[in-house]
């Protein structure tokens, strides 16, 4: 990328942002709102993605599974700005370039992450949380005079509601259960209203009621956000799935539904060893 | 009340309580009653009292971005020291005539090195709202500067903490040098007027002492106010889990540095009230040492409270005066051990002591 590229009227625009054409709109008229090619990235000599190529459609609930080292935490890594990957292009929608904008403009255009282990801020209530994650301007003076707004509390009641933590309101969030910490990061990313959530391990640490209510909770999202989930348990991917990514060393080994990708013979050697 | 959230902090209002009586009651009592009254604080008392709520104004500042923002600044001496020589420079300049050589252009320091006229960046320090103005702007500059390139190339902990030691450090250096046109070794001294009145003179103490303290009130109601923002909050996430802050959207540099600058602003505003009380300023006050030193007082007062830094500050202070009148050669060793028993047994310092009594007492 030079920085520079031609919209259908020819007229040249600058990218200082990484943001073609419209300024601000993902361009999604094809289809996918991520594009992942030829991705690769590499630490120390170690291929953690190998030629990666990955499209998630807008509206989609994608699931990517792969045994540990497949690429899966690296590849949100790629697509969040956390890494930089050596080859290859990631873009948001056709006009946005996520690889020119670093992890607070990519968070701010709608993407946005859970990570694997539970990342709340322990120091603060649970209301506190959702508030810092809510969508608003998040400059530095914007934020020291920042008011709720009626509709903006009302929001926040809302989220706490759907993630179950109304009695827990005014708690530290350090003193809430794995499950619940899970639930208050997925009401966090909800809080940003995302147009793609990247869901790391929804459920670990979670009892079945909260396994099934979190399926419930994904299953209701999909439509209205794109959502990637990485997670190991089987039985959870098949209860949400309908399409599903299999990693494996860096690659995409193959993709389809669950029964499918179950019964390939390159999954089974994959996860058997064999 | 509801905005600084005073209503059910007990510690807090304490602390201003007795901040308002020292700053509204003793210089009335010293300069009122009769010196035989019993109510009577004399002008050594006035003087000290004065220069440790200096000192308290600079740990606050500390906290700020050490308590809250999680940035372990071992510079903060540099910023006070900057604010003091703005002061400084004022009071230079107010000497006019009387000074040894009764040169009516220049301060003694700069007729003894046969200089010709004044350094350009002394002009404007004749007027004491200039000087206050840099008592400001000078540090927050500094501030800003540095932690632009600090914050934005992600220099955090341990690392940070060293290179803000150096730079206190290269400012010693630097003021040292009689080239630079700040009196060198000596600093400057031998101030005579602040704003028209004797500073030596009773009067002028007490108000000092009085500007001191509702310095401090204001500074630290201010201060109560930022962190209880949504900014308040968001450094409060930075000093916890920095990568996760961003990843909601937050430029975590700018954020850091809003603080960082804020806080440079409050020591040098320190500074500033303390140089007219001490009556001199000379590059020691950038000792790396007199840095590490305020970060004990916001340890061993209980760091991320506010109030915890003030009540450090005083204690810590009070016992050096103490001390190092009985036994000087002690003072340091106390002071190290102090900070270790605080660090190894009193993580949350004094002031998480005192909420385990009350807990306990209420319990």
């Amino acid at each position: 990328m030079n920085g520079f590229t031609q919209n259908i009227f020819g007229e040249v625009h600058k990218t200082s942002s990484g943001n073609l054409v419209v300024e601000g709109e993902v361009d999604t008229r094809h289809g996918p709102i991520l594009y992942l090619e030829d991705v690769s990235v590499s630490f120390d000599g170690f291929k953690a993605l190998n030629n990666m190529s990955l499209y998630i459609d807008a509206g989609e609930l994608r699931c990517l599974i792969g045994p540990n080292g497949a690429g899966k935490t690296t590849l949100m890594d790629v697509i969040t700005g956390k890494t930089r990957p050596d080859t290859g292009s990631v873009f948001f929608g056709q006009t946005i370039d996520l690889l020119q904008m670093d992890e607070p403009a990519i968070a701010q255009a709608g993407i946005c992450r859970k990570f694997q282990k539970p990342s709340v801020f322990d120091a603060l209530t649970v209301f506190e949380n959702l508030e810092l994650a809510l969508k608003a301007d998040k400059g530095t003076w914007q934020t020291l005079f920042h008011r709720l707004s009626g509709e903006q509390r009302d929001r926040i009641d809302q989220i706490i509601e759907t993630i179950g933590l109304s009695s827990c309101n005014h708690y530290r969030a350090g003193i809430l259960s794995h499950g619940q910490k899970q639930w208050l990061e997925i009401g966090m990313l909800l809080m940003q209203e995302p147009k793609v959530m990247l869901v790391d391990e929804p459920i670990a640490g979670m009892t079945h009621q909260e396994i099934e209510r979190t399926a419930e909770l994904l299953l209701s999202l999909q439509g209205q956000h794109s959502i990637v989930v990485v997670e190991h348990d089987m039985e959870f991917v098949r209860s949400i799935a309908s399409k599903v990514t299999v990693l494996h060393e860096g690659s995409v080994l193959t993709e389809g539904t669950m029964d499918e990708v179950q019964n390939d013979p390159r999954v089974i050697q994959v996860y058997l060893g064999g | 009340m509801k905005l600084i959230g005073l209503g059910n902090d007990k510690i807090a209002t304490t602390v201003l309580l007795v901040l308002a009586l020292v700053t509204f009651i003793i210089p009335i009592c010293n300069l009122v009653l009769p010196a035989d009254s019993p109510l009577h604080f004399s002008a050594y008392t006035v003087s000290v009292l004065g220069k440790y709520l200096t000192f308290a104004l600079l740990g606050l500042s500390l906290d700020l971005v050490w308590g809250y923002c999680g940035i372990l600044a071992l510079g903060q001496g540099a910023f006070f020291a900057l604010g003091g020589y703005a002061m400084g420079m004022y009071l230079m300049r107010q000497i006019g005539t009387r000074g040894v050589y009764g040169d009516a252009l220049l301060p003694d320091f700069m007729v003894f090195l046969n200089w010709k006229e004044l350094p350009w960046y002394w002009y404007g320090f004749d007027h004491f709202w200039f000087a206050s103005l840099m008592v400001v702007l000078v540090p927050g500059v500094l501030a800003f500067v540095f932690g632009w390139l600090a914050f934005r190339s992600r220099v955090t902990g341990v690392y940070l903490s060293i290179i803000t030691q150096a730079l206190t450090y290269a400012l010693l250096l630097a003021f040292f040098r009689n080239e630079m046109g700040f009196g060198g070794n000596n600093g400057l001294t031998d101030f005579k007027e602040l704003l028209g009145f004797n500073i030596q003179s009773e009067g002028l103490r007490a108000v000092l002492l009085f500007s001191s303290g509702l310095t401090l009130i204001v500074a630290f109601l201010v201060c109560r106010w930022v962190v209880n923002t949504k900014l308040g909050r968001v450094v409060t996430a930075i000093r916890d889990q920095e990568s996760r802050v961003r990843f909601l959207g937050y430029r975590v540099e700018m954020f850091k540095l809003w603080i960082f600058v804020f806080s440079a602003m409050i020591a040098g505003i320190a500074g500033a009230l303390y140089v007219p009380q001490v009556g001199i300023i000379n590059p020691s006050e950038f000792s790396p040492l007199n840095s590490l030193e305020i970060v004990i007082w916001v340890a061993m007062g209980g760091r991320g409270t506010l109030y915890g830094a003030i009540i450090g500050a005083v204690l810590v202070n009070y016992s050096k005066t103490v001390l190092t009148g009985l036994m000087p050669e002690i003072w340091l060793f106390t002071l190290g051990a102090v900070f270790v028993i605080v660090t190894v047994f009193l993580p949350d310092g004094i002031v998480g002591l005192i909420r385990r009594w009350t807990q306990e007492r209420s319990a």
